[in-house]
């Protein structure tokens, strides 16, 4: 099976405490905290839509979609 | 799936601190419930409480919470009085087993059918970080402020020992192994015991110089190997990880069921 | 089929009327002197297709029968004086999420282990007060197996309507004394089935909004309304609220809902009254030997009354203002330290006429030990 394809990261800013824990696990390190301690996308190109970050998100903040989705 | 079909989403973003392990796992139980194609309507959800119990507010089943300690013994009577439904009883390491103790020995004996599923961030965190029945020997807590004296417990074997038909161990750092876990241990019919280690960066991680929540999770992924490893072999300090108990005995409810037969009753 | 009589126990009682009530489900642990209850239980409930089970502890069988009544069963669990005091926490929590269920507690005497085998009535204000924190109860008691039965059954009624823990405050000598029963037939005594909601799956449905006569249907668990339940004050869907609004609108249900309708809940029976000039207040196995003074004093001419009381909470203030009324003396008698005695005096316009004639040595009150209390009284000339 192809590795599915990222279509959209999503971070839901309201729900995003910033702990980091989606930064430190980034196979990629396709994110990082901005100045207000939120995680925000800092090379999205990187993605592999693996979906750690997703899943480690204690705050239910992040959403991956991948291409072979249904939406 | 979506875990968002499994939440109330008006209560997020959730009470729990920045990095809290509990986020996770909530995470995983529900992308593991969801894996299962259960209607929300079969399942209960019962807890204690402390910061881990504040977990069935945010869950769109039908939700039960209750007094510290004291879960297991509610979802024993919604369970026996109707088995049909999926009880799972998330709990944290005080509430299962210092306050909760007598009860979580009692439930695994009985083998009734439910899923326990242990938090264990090795603190009373809702109370501000006084010491669990899980901190162990020389961690520093506000009622341990000379280092505590206290021995553990080791949660497996306490739930072997006691009878308990599914035990395991993982940790919020193994999330792909923990949501599988959790799928096999809702489908036990019997009971089961999931031990989850769980961070506490607020109180237990601070105090005790752990490092932020990523650092406490990375020392899960160091200190911890999968059951009867290679690793575990060359250094017995690592704790297991994995399914350590899985056997087929006598469930309680089915066996009550028998009696009413027996009584000539009809369920 | 014509009425059934029977010669058993009280506890023995209780189990039949409890499941001539509807019981589905019990959960206990064994202690004297109410094991009798958890016995028969085994035995009998399977036979009618409910559950029994005997938990770990007390804490435990009440928090299992909570359980059990959200699934829409209705649900028992008995026990005595230690084990009631272990069961304090939860019957709050049924008090606070309002779930239907009944706790019969067969008094022994306390504080502590206390005295296993023998009588007391010492549980009374336990009953009131045992739980944290401003509530309403209710309590009822019985002295003879009849009303032990009416009392059992009224207690379930009064559980579902009210949505709300039961006390069934009975004692030792009630609970292991054999008399006869008459067994009402199927129909007899009306019963108050489960009310449920008319919402539909779909659409919002308030698990804590009272209709306008105060009642809560509910949803079982399992059923097509997800909603919370808790322990803490909450709003009409069942979550958590802080709000001062909600808090206070919250207890003042919760205690209204009782204390309103103190009038329909009180159970009594009145002997002699009409022309009573010195009345008797008692309950429970007390009112045996109160009764058995009063028949023989009006052999005598001597115009002395009766009020047993079955509620003992929520306290029957008017009744006792009306029975009392214009009474040269009020003589309560119970097995304790004059825990209703508190009460009535309470309730009465010259608490100076209300004396105690109690036994509190494990030891059951009998008539002559009344009439010395009688005898004391006059010889003061009050």
């Amino acid at each position: 099976m192809a590795r599915p394809k990222l279509k959209e990261h999503h971070i839901n800013r309201e729900w995003c405490k910033g702990c980091g824990i989606c930064v430190e696990f980034c196979p990629k390190k396709v994110l990082e905290l901005d100045r207000y301690d939120k995680a925000v996308i800092a090379v999205l190109e990187k993605c592999i839509a693996c979906r750690l970050c997703e899943l480690r998100c204690p705050d239910l903040a992040i959403t991956i979609e991948t291409q072979d989705q249904i939406p | 799936m979506s875990v968002k079909d499994y939440i109330r989403e008006r209560f997020f973003p959730h009470i729990w601190c920045a990095g809290c392990g509990h986020g996770i796992v909530l995470n995983n139980l529900l992308r593991a419930v969801g894996g299962l194609g259960m209607s929300k309507n079969e399942i209960v959800m019962v807890s204690g409480i402390g910061c881990s119990s504040r977990i069935s507010g945010y869950v769109d089943f039908h939700t039960l919470h209750t007094l510290h300690g004291r879960a297991l013994a509610f979802a024993t009577g919604v369970k026996l009085s109707k088995p049909e439904l999926n009880v799972i009883v998330p709990m944290g390491d005080g509430d299962a087993l210092a306050i909760g103790g007598n009860h979580f020995i009692h439930a695994a004996r009985r083998n009734i059918a439910m899923t326990a599923i242990v938090m264990n961030n090795r603190i009373y965190g809702m109370t501000g970080g006084q010491y669990s029945p899980l901190s162990g020997p020389g961690k520093l807590a506000t009622t341990a402020p000379y280092r505590n004296i206290d021995q553990d417990f080791d949660i497996v074997k306490l739930a072997k020992a006691a009878g308990a038909t599914f035990v395991a161990r993982t940790t919020t750092y193994h999330i792909q192994q923990m949501a599988d876990i959790l799928r096999q241990a809702i489908l036990h019919d019997g009971f089961s015991v999931v031990e989850i280690l769980s961070q506490c960066p607020t109180y237990f991680g601070r105090r005790n110089k752990l490092g932020n929540a990523a650092d406490m999770m990375k020392f899960f992924k160091d200190n911890t190997t999968p059951i009867g490893s290679k690793a575990k072999k060359e250094n017995p300090e690592l704790t297991e990880r994995g399914i350590f108990v899985q056997n087929d005995l006598p469930e309680y409810c089915a066996e009550y069921d028998k009696i009413i037969k027996k009584a000539g009753g009809s369920c | 089929m014509g009425s059934q009589v029977k010669f058993i126990q009280g506890n023995e009682v209780c189990v039949e009327a409890a499941l001539y009530a509807g019981l589905d489900f019990f959960a206990g642990y064994p202690i004297t002197p109410s094991t009798e209850i958890a016995e028969h239980l085994a035995y009998r409930l399977p036979q009618a297709g409910g559950k029994f089970i005997q938990m770990e502890d007390e804490i435990a069988s009440m928090c299992a029968i909570i359980g059990a009544s959200l699934t829409g069963q209705k649900v028992l669990t008995a026990t005595s004086g230690p084990g009631f005091s272990l069961m304090q926490e939860a019957l709050g929590y049924a008090v606070m999420a309002e779930i239907p269920c009944v706790i019969v507690n067969v008094q022994r005497g306390g504080p502590s282990t206390g005295i296993p085998t023998h009588i007391s009535q010492g549980d009374v204000n336990q009953a009131r007060w045992g739980t944290h924190g401003d509530h309403a109860i209710i309590a009822l008691t019985a002295s003879n197996h009849q009303d032990v039965f009416a009392m059992t059954v009224e207690a379930f009624n009064m559980a579902e309507t009210y949505r709300t823990p039961v006390v069934l405050l009975f004692d030792e000598v009630v609970g292991h004394m054999r008399e006869k029963l008459i067994l009402p037939q199927t129909n007899e005594i009306p019963l108050v089935k489960r009310l449920k909601t008319s919402v539909d799956g779909g659409v919002d449905y308030h698990p804590y909004l009272a209709r306008e006569d105060g009642r809560l249907p509910m949803s079982d668990f399992g059923g097509v309304h997800r909603y919370n339940v808790t322990g803490l004050y909450h709003d009409m869907w069942g979550f958590p609220s802080d709000n001062p609004k909600i808090v206070h609108g919250l207890l003042r249900h919760l205690v209204d809902k009782i204390e309103s309708n103190a009038d329909t809940i009180a159970r009594y029976k009145e002997h002699y009254l009409e022309d009573a000039k010195k009345v008797l207040i008692s309950y429970g196995a007390s009112a045996r030997s109160a009764l058995h003074v009063v028949n023989t004093l009006r052999q005598k001419g001597q115009k002395y009354g009766l009020l047993e009381l079955q509620t003992l909470w929520p306290f029957p203030h008017q009744v006792i203002r009306d029975r009392c009324n214009g009474a040269e003396h009020i003589i309560v008698v119970e097995m304790n330290l004059g825990q209703i005695c508190r009460e009535v005096k309470n309730a009465v316009d010259h608490p100076d006429r209300v004396f105690l004639a109690n036994r509190v040595d494990g030891v059951f009150i009998n008539p002559s030990d009344i009439r010395q209390t009688l005898r004391l009284i006059q010889g003061r000339g009050v």
